[in-house]
């Protein structure tokens, strides 16, 4: 057991080739999928939570509903999808990272929507008479509470990215875990346990666990800092 | 604050498209777990690459699952070791230039201890009845693989219904977990050479049983059809199938060794 | 859109009358102070002025149309504020006017300096004390250049010269030509301030006259009792 756990060490602080790209390429589709689920999810969120239309409250139901998607389940859906058989066959997107970038949005963007839903509406309670007196528009309500309320909404946005680098059942059936190019850490770490050879499973796994605990720390760091500066 | 994200969209679109579509050709070769896991492909598939500039993206499934990727048309080429399945498969019209590759061997394994008496018999459908009859697990891998297929049928020869035994146990999983299972259970199970030669975490468990002619397990290769699927890769498969049957590739494959012993055995018929 | 007048408005949700009928006519010049007790409807009627409420019945007529033609700015007792600058915050109520970012920067600078607050532009605008925050948000209303600027008891939390302060740019705005139309229950407040003085009880507009000879002549019997201080406690409605 110590042997394994000193050749992992040493693979991580010799930064081996393969551990490298496979870091890399976690981080390109991960994140990637965050800025998508972001770019979608926060103003989506911001626009339920001061908007009032039928059916809102089963909107809201269904974004919360959905933060728990199992990743199996959209992975299989996109696979279906993307499949030469299937609907968006022709793309030719099965097996390569753009399909995973894909399941893993489709996984982060319902979360971060559901989240920035609860955080705007909170703030909403107390500026929407204010904001409304001024003559803001709908759209100009979701901006504004969008930026007052930043600093919750990059730690969502953390979690979020901290959920997509942990998911591995979406990319595992969507990419294939080709090696060298459609390989992540997650789906390396399945792989490489089931072959017996643990040491690069752990390597990896050390290095995801680090990135998930310095995202936490980041995200605790920059709530302190925020609310010293702002108030 | 738009135009930023914008292009930080456009920046990670486009670096992603370029990883995609690689300026290299490449085929999607969709094989099984236990002969991705052995490593043959990382010895052999460099040769290939070096000699025809064709990348080749091995997707590493079950045997069913494999096959069902080529129907779907999400292949190019398939490499599998379950003859009645392929010829199903080319019946049905789904495949076409199938051709021998090379064959490795099953195993039988199973704890030092033998409790069963399997190495007394060097038989392999008197060892799965001997085993039946007994109360030491047997672990299957379940997952309509390859190794799955041949377990099934000498069940079958031995006249036993495996479901009805109470110690058989369906872990429904590739080669490596079934042997994790096995080694903390100190069951049987039937394992390809390949992947245990290069298992590592074998506690207790030996060969028990090797050499059985029944026990061999022969690989074919083929195109997914291009008739059902225009947009396979007709001409980069082909020389795919051409170069593995070819005496380059059947070299390369017997040369491909595990601390020293030759796993698979080329059987390509000379063209 | 002046004059504004008030024929028989009423706001009762859940059937509970907050506005119980409200007539009155407010020229477009000078500082009205509604005085009245807790409960009086006072707050309400600014959020119907402001169309922050959508009345129940009667009629608003602003000089003559059914909406108002110019800007109107609401100061609300405690006023929100974003978690950025004092200047970001005094932008705030710019947002929908369209405006350049050169205007913008001229009108904060020069509202900020009106009120004193210059000097805290770039600090966090949460930082600031009770009194600050109350001059920021009329700084911020005041940007608007509204015709109209309705404030709801704008110095009942702060200290004697935090409200001097506010009472002072308060004066200062209605200079610049602004109608103020504001809520109080401190009637010296009012004294100081007002050019007529509008009383309420119970929903209802009860007085409406100029400020002198509402505390040295008050008609009705809830006016007398209120600036003897004796109102809040026996509120007695005679009709």
């Amino acid at each position: 057991m110590l042997a394994t756990l000193l050749e992992a060490l040493s693979l991580l602080t010799h930064l081996d080739a393969q551990v490298v790209g496979i870091v890399s390429l976690s981080l390109q589709v991960s994140v990637g999928a965050v800025i998508i689920g972001t770019v979608i999810g926060l103003p989506l969120g911001a626009w339920v939570a001061v908007s009032e239309f039928r059916g809102r409250a089963a909107v809201t139901v269904a974004l919360n509903g959905m933060m728990g998607l199992p990743s199996v389940v959209v992975g299989i859906l996109v696979y279906l999808t993307l499949s030469r058989s299937g609907p968006l066959g022709s793309l030719g997107l099965l097996f390569s990272p753009t399909a995973m970038v894909i399941a893993q949005s489709i996984l982060v963007t319902p979360l971060l929507a559901a989240l920035s839903r609860q955080i705007v509406e909170d703030a909403w309670r107390d500026y929407a008479s204010e904001l409304r007196s001024f003559g803001f528009s709908r759209w100009q309500c979701v901006t504004t509470l969008l930026y007052d309320c930043r600093f919750s909404l990059v730690v969502t946005v953390l979690a979020g990215l901290g959920r997509a680098m942990s998911e591995v059942g979406a990319v595992m059936i969507v990419g294939g875990n080709i090696a060298g190019f459609t390989r992540v850490m997650t789906t390396a770490i399945a792989l490489e346990t089931s072959k017996g050879d643990l040491a690069l499973s752990i390597a990896l796994g050390l290095v995801l666990i680090a990135a998930i605990l310095a995202l936490n720390v980041m995200a605790h760091g920059l709530r302190q800092w925020a609310m010293r500066k702002y108030g | 604050m738009a135009h930023r994200f914008q292009r930080l969209i456009l920046g990670f679109a486009l670096a992603l498209g370029v990883a995609s579509a690689q300026a290299e050709e490449s085929i999607v070769l969709s094989s099984t777990t236990s002969t991705d896991q052995s490593g043959l492909f990382g010895f052999i598939l460099p040769k290939f690459e070096a000699k025809t500039g064709i990348k080749v993206k091995v997707v590493a499934l079950g045997t069913g699952q494999a096959l069902d990727t080529g129907r779907r048309g999400d292949a190019d080429v398939l490499l599998v070791h379950d003859r009645a399945a392929e010829d199903k498969f080319v019946a049905e019209g789904y495949g076409v230039e199938r051709r021998d590759v090379m064959y490795n061997d099953f195993i039988l394994v199973g704890a030092k201890a033998d409790p069963a008496k399997v190495k007394a018999t060097g038989d392999v459908v008197e060892a799965f009845r001997r085993i039946g009859a007994g109360t030491t697990p047997f672990v299957s891998r379940g997952d309509k693989s390859g190794t799955h297929a041949a377990e099934l049928r000498f069940w079958k020869e031995a006249g036993i219904t495996p479901r009805d035994w109470k110690d058989y146990k369906e872990a429904g999983s590739g080669m490596g977990p079934t042997l994790n299972m096995a080694a903390s259970l100190g069951a049987y199970t039937l394992a390809d050479r390949g992947t245990w030669l290069s298992f590592k975490n074998r506690q207790d468990l030996e060969i028990v049983l090797f050499g059985d002619n029944r026990l061999f397990n022969p690989y074919g290769v083929m195109l997914v059809n291009p008739a059902k699927h225009p947009h396979v890769k007709k001409e980069a498969g082909m020389k795919f199938v051409e170069w593995i049957t070819s005496a380059e590739g059947q070299a390369a494959i017997a040369a491909f060794k595990i601390n020293g012993e030759q796993l698979f055995f080329p059987s390509a018929a000379k063209r | 859109m002046f004059p504004l007048r008030l024929t028989d408005v009423r706001f009762q949700p859940n059937g509970r009358a907050l506005l119980a009928g409200v007539n009155l006519e407010l020229g477009g010049e000078g500082i009205s102070v509604i005085l009245g007790p807790n409960g009086a409807g006072k707050t309400v009627l600014l959020s119907v002025l402001a169309g922050l409420r959508e009345r129940h019945g009667g009629e608003l007529s602003w000089g003559g149309r059914p909406q108002p033609s110019e800007r109107i700015a609401f100061v609300f007792q405690h006023p929100m504020l974003l978690r950025t600058s004092v200047a970001a915050n005094t932008a705030l109520g710019l947002k929908p006017l369209g405006l350049s970012a050169l205007e913008v920067e001229r009108r904060v600078a020069r509202v900020l300096e009106r009120v004193g607050l210059a000097h805290r532009a770039g600090d966090a605008a949460r930082h600031l004390s009770g009194g600050e925050r109350q001059r920021l948000a009329l700084a911020r209303a005041w940007a608007v250049q509204p015709r109209l600027l309705l404030l709801d008891e704008p110095t009942a939390s702060l200290d004697p010269s935090a409200t001097e302060a506010v009472e002072a740019i308060v004066r200062e705005i209605r200079t610049e030509g602004a109608k103020i139309l504001m809520t109080s229950h401190n009637l010296g407040q009012a004294m100081r301030l007002a050019d007529d003085v509008i009383f309420m009880t119970g929903g209802r507009v009860r007085e409406h006259t100029a400020t002198a000879k509402f505390f040295s002549r008050p008609q009705s019997d809830e006016a007398k009792l209120f600036i003897q201080g004796e109102l809040p406690w026996r509120i007695a409605f005679n009709d």
